[in-house]
């Protein structure tokens, strides 16, 4: 092994350490915020009782969740009920190995360490654990792998409303990863690239995709919530419905792994929102965080981790504000409002960047999405003003009317 | 038709998820700076809360309290309505006379297991000797802790229950 591999390996090893632990730690503390959030949005105080301001209360709930016993149920399928937690699990942790965190950090590092012999480093060092070049089509992919997690929790628990859970959650996720899938095409259209390095770069020169890419945003966001099973789309769990859908049956650690993954999520989509739509870790208006130093490393971190704590914080005021949609109406939005749009706006982004580099013959990449910015005004308002008056997102006016022409028939038959 | 039901019609036009989401996004947002409700419990209390902002009633029926007179002594003559009275059958009483004819309580226990604190005792005593009170927090660690006997129903602090009057039904 040559002293460089050797280096790559190591930095590589610590990245995965460091950020494995933030992330594990994150979660553990998102379910304190989210218990929190929830009890300020109600007059309450939430818990406070174990630690400072209860930060010691997701411990206590590990501890308790670790002690507690294991359940069985006595027809289940035991192989695929123990291995179903740890396959929405592995799934949520592997996306934040591709999100880059933070500025790239120069790096001009030789040493001798005992065991390891010569290492050394030497150029830019990405802060996401590794820059693969497909970039997001690798969350894409992962993250519709989570649906077999739940979908087998479902089906193996042996129980009608854990089977009902997992079904209706791999239809939701199924059918709301392909408007997903293409809201992300816009972003393509105009950066030219999947990697997150590029996306970013092309953030900085330019504006941040939220604003000539509104809508796509907009899919994106409300593709992520249905992805990651929170209200208004938690169908699977869906306790006033299926008790608590498809982890009914769990209990101890193996239940517990459930809502980590949950959590795991929202934190991989709130990380993908802002490294595709508002800059990723870039601070706006400046240009020295990109000079690879290790301040503007770190501070790109922070700024990166206030945007994604932001959305996390968007994730929670949506759930303790909206009411859960009804099945139709969720599969409706996804098939006939988010799907159609998203199609729509892939075709209108592409003419209308070709227009303005064909025919208007603008280079300059800020004026192009400004452009494109004044475009996204006029589409927003098309779509949530003139569109969003009983035309849209309201499937059940038409499932009811057709009920009714299909009971006026009955009684006419009749 | 036996029951009248008024079918509203859903709202076709004007109406806006996303408007309606922002809305309700609002509210919840500024709930978030409003004060809060929750009392901290082991810390405040219900029974005595200085702000007077989660006091319970004065009629609330709770553990009893056996009342003295001036000389310290029970004020129960031992008449044996209570325990006639009491539909949980929970009193035991067993009547005691001294030299001068006074008639007082040898045992007298509640069994506040059985106690459905109806506030019938206190009702009916003509000597008004035993009372419910404005007091919740009885838990023991075994349950023979649970009937209280004469000694543990006296040496209690807490303000007794107010009767219902019925010439003044609200309390005013």
């Amino acid at each position: 092994m040559t002293a460089a591999y050797k280096g790559f390996l190591l930095l590589s090893i610590i990245k995965m350490i460091v950020i494995f632990t933030i992330v594990m730690i994150g979660v553990a503390l998102l379910t304190l915020m989210e218990r929190k959030v929830s009890a300020w949005m109600q007059n309450r105080r939430g818990p406070n009782r174990v630690g400072w301001a209860g930060l010691l209360q997701p411990a206590a709930d590990g501890i308790k969740n670790i002690v507690k016993e294991e359940t069985f149920p006595g027809e289940a399928n035991l192989g695929i009920f123990t291995l179903a937690p740890a396959m929405a699990f592995i799934p949520a942790l592997l996306l934040s190995a591709v999100i880059p965190w933070a500025a790239p950090l120069t790096v001009n590092w030789d040493a001798n360490l005992p065991l390891l012999g010569a290492v050394s480093y030497h150029g830019s060092l990405t802060m996401a654990l590794t820059d693969l070049p497909v970039g997001f089509l690798f969350v894409l992919a992962i993250s519709s792998l989570g649906v077999y997690g739940i979908a087998l929790a479902g089906w193996a628990s042996n129980n009608k409303y854990s089977l009902l859970g997992g079904l209706r959650s791999s239809a939701q996720m199924v059918s709301y990863e392909v408007a997903m899938g293409m809201s992300l095409i816009p972003v393509l259209l105009l950066t030219g690239n999947v990697t997150f390095q590029q996306i970013i770069q092309s953030q900085q020169q330019g504006l941040w995709f939220v604003l000539p890419l509104f809508i796509s945003f907009f899919i994106f966001l409300v593709s992520g919530f249905a992805e990651t099973n929170r209200l208004p789309f938690d169908l699977p769990e869906a306790e006033s419905e299926l008790i608590a859908g498809y982890h009914t049956e769990y209990s101890a650690m193996k239940f517990s792994m459930f809502p980590i993954s949950e959590y795991a999520n929202m934190a991989t989509v709130s990380a993908m929102v802002v490294t595709l739509f508002f800059g990723g870790w870039d601070i706006p208006f400046t240009s020295w965080d990109q000079n690879g130093g290790l301040l503007a490393m770190l501070a790109t971190a922070v700024v990166m981790f206030l945007k994604v704590l932001s959305f996390l914080f968007f994730f929670m005021w949506i759930r303790w504000t909206l009411p859960r949609f009804r099945y139709d109406q969720l599969m409706a939005l996804g098939w006939k409002v988010l799907l159609p749009l998203a199609l729509v706006y892939i075709m209108v982004t592409a003419i209308a960047i070709w227009i303005i580099e064909q025919v208007g013959g603008v280079t300059d990449t800020r004026v192009k999405m400004f452009i494109l910015f004044g475009l996204n005004l006029v589409l927003g308002y098309v779509v949530f003003f003139l569109m969003d008056r009983g035309h849209i997102m309201s499937g059940s006016y038409r499932a009811s009317s057709n009920l009714d022409a299909g009971s006026r028939r009955a009684r006419q038959a009749a | 038709m036996s029951i009248g039901v008024k079918v509203l019609k859903r709202p076709e036009r004007q109406v806006s998820y996303v408007r309606a989401a922002l809305k309700g996004m609002a509210l919840t947002f500024k709930h978030m700076f409003q004060p809060k409700v929750t009392m901290q419990y082991p810390e405040e209390k219900s029974t005595s809360d200085e702000r007077g902002q989660y006091t319970i009633s004065p009629r609330w029926r709770g553990t009893h309290r056996m009342l003295a007179d001036e000389q310290g002594r029970t004020k129960c003559v031992a008449c044996g309505l209570c325990p006639q009275i009491c539909p949980a059958n929970c009193i035991k009483l067993v009547p005691g006379e001294d030299e001068e004819g006074n008639r007082y309580p040898l045992i007298y226990e509640i069994d506040e297991f059985r106690c459905v604190f109806c506030g019938y005792c206190q009702e009916v005593c003509p000597e008004e000797a035993i009372h419910v009170g404005v007091h919740f927090e009885n838990s023991e660690y075994s349950r023979d802790r649970f009937v209280y006997d004469l000694e543990r129903l006296s040496s209690p602090e807490h303000s007794v229950s107010t009767l219902w009057d019925p010439t003044d039904p609200k309390g005013e």
